[in-house]
């Protein structure tokens, strides 16, 4: 049973954020071509996306959404201020953090289940600047990484969306988010394709 | 005008900084202004590795045992590096910033921040090649006693050199990398002379002052862990130490656009981050 646009706006019942994160590896770009043209032009909130990439390489996916979204779409920089409405790209080699001024930082420590930038260590670190005012989002994917950083969502009072394991190209990075977290919804892509626009929400 | 959703410090964000500031009070080293979240990462590290329950529980010990206090020197500083990491950055070097080098008699050359020594190596190559290593002096400095003794030492992981020959290659390099160190027990030991001219120093970016006039200065994925305010101080440093129009060469996703100094160097190589001071 998937749920209603109405059963998912009752889920979001009393929230407000302030930003959202979206995580996938393997198969995530994909999903990621269908999830983002749900961001209608003048969202209000700033997006963080990270992918598993081939270390060192430079990144063209903020330059892809860039041409295809109504909204700038950039790689995050080092120090850059977070602006609403604004969709970030971690770029490949360094881990991407927020902090709790809102701006980004980068660091090259070791990766995290062999990942770098590391899905964890970016939610994680969103889950400590924003608290319940962040929306997690955790996709398809072919390792661990992300449920760390789900659960920490989680534990700091924030909202957590998995994609159902079995509408996911490689259901590994959520069945496993859906073990360590409990997440808040598991929805398949369509779903959460309709919920994301809700996100910016301001309910009651 | 939208309000902020109040998110209070948690009890851990608290004891970071109460930690921060005991190592800064009791041992003087200070990283007050280094960036929250991978500062966060690295002392929980600790906190399982030095089999602490809290932060408070590590500052206790830290505080009465400077042998802990250097275990967790290890986890503060982040020694990760690789030779000839980013190799379009060493051969932007080669082929954009030697010529000038070419024109002093000799120079003085600061790896700030140089960690267990690997871009160190990786520049004396370079240098080498281009026939300037005999006139230079480096000076190579950190605030970790450890990493400076490894970098001293000159020895790397055997197990590295695949990756550094294909990064050594792409960089330029115009000799076969092996001919640089020696393989024995599992390590790979660079040739001495390499490192003769270097001065390898206690030095921290965020206390101490200018020590030398220097002409080029590399500084590659050090200020990602500093503030703006202590990049600033950096940048300030380094602008002092560096000659009329010397050389400032950054990390690959470093950027001096948010800073005070922003106006004062030039790029040279955007994309390679490598600056130029301004002539005043």
């Amino acid at each position: 049973m998937t749920p209603s646009a109405d059963a998912l706006r009752a889920s979001l019942r009393g929230r407000r954020f302030e930003a959202i994160v979206i995580g996938g590896s393997a198969g995530a770009v994909d999903a990621l071509v269908a999830l983002l043209p749900a961001l209608p032009a003048g969202f209000a909130l700033p997006v963080f996306c990270i992918l598993h990439l081939p270390g060192g390489r430079e990144s063209r996916l903020a330059e892809l959404f860039d041409e295809r979204l109504p909204m700038p779409v950039r790689e995050a920089a080092d120090k850059e201020e977070i602006v609403p409405g604004t969709v970030y790209f971690a770029g490949p080699g360094y881990h991407l953090s927020v902090e709790r001024d809102r701006t980004f930082s980068l660091s090259c420590e070791p990766p995290v289940h062999f990942a770098r930038p590391a899905i964890d260590v970016l939610m994680e670190s969103g889950a400590d600047a924003y608290g319940p005012a962040l929306a997690g989002i955790l996709l398809t994917g072919a390792n661990h990484d992300g449920a760390e950083g789900m659960a920490r969502i989680r534990a700091r009072g924030g909202f957590t969306v998995v994609q159902d394991p079995l509408d996911a190209q490689v259901p590994t990075m959520p069945a496993s988010a859906i073990h360590r977290c409990q997440p808040n919804l598991i929805l398949p892509l369509a779903r959460i394709h309709a919920l994301l626009p809700m996100l910016e929400m301001n309910e009651p | 005008m939208k309000k902020t959703t109040h998110n209070p410090p948690s009890d851990v964000d608290i004891e970071l900084r109460m930690l921060i500031e005991a190592v800064y009070l009791k041992y003087n080293y200070d990283f007050r202004d280094y960036t929250g979240a991978s500062q966060k990462r690295r002392v929980l590290a600790a906190l399982r590795a030095m089999e602490c329950d809290t932060i408070s529980a590590l500052q206790a010990r830290v505080m009465h045992d400077p042998a802990a206090f250097t275990q967790l020197l290890q986890f503060l500083t982040i020694p990760v590096t690789e030779m000839f990491r980013d190799p379009d950055y060493y051969l932007a070097i080669r082929r954009l910033v030697v010529p000038f080098l070419k024109t002093y008699p000799s120079l003085n050359v600061w790896v700030a921040g140089c960690s267990t020594g690997e871009e160190v190596v990786s520049l004396a190559i370079l240098l080498h090649e281009e026939g300037l290593l005999e006139r230079t002096q480096m000076y190579a400095t950190d605030i970790n006693p450890d990493s400076l003794e490894a970098a001293r030492r000159g020895v790397l992981p055997l197990d590295k050199m695949r990756v550094y020959t294909e990064n050594y290659q792409k960089a330029g390099g115009t000799r076969a990398f092996s001919d640089y160190y020696t393989a024995a027990y599992g390590g790979a030991l660079f040739d001495r002379a390499l490192v003769d001219n270097v001065t390898f120093a206690d030095h921290s970016l965020a206390t101490d002052s200018v020590f030398a006039e220097t002409h080029f200065i590399s500084c590659r994925n050090v200020m990602i862990y500093f503030n703006r305010r202590l990049q600033n101080r950096v940048l300030g440093l380094f602008h002092e130490s560096l000659c009329h129009r010397g050389f400032l060469g950054l990390g690959s996703k470093e950027s001096i656009d948010f800073s005070t100094y922003a106006q004062r160097f030039e790029p040279l190589a955007r994309r390679e981050r490598i600056f130029r001071k301004v002539a005043p």
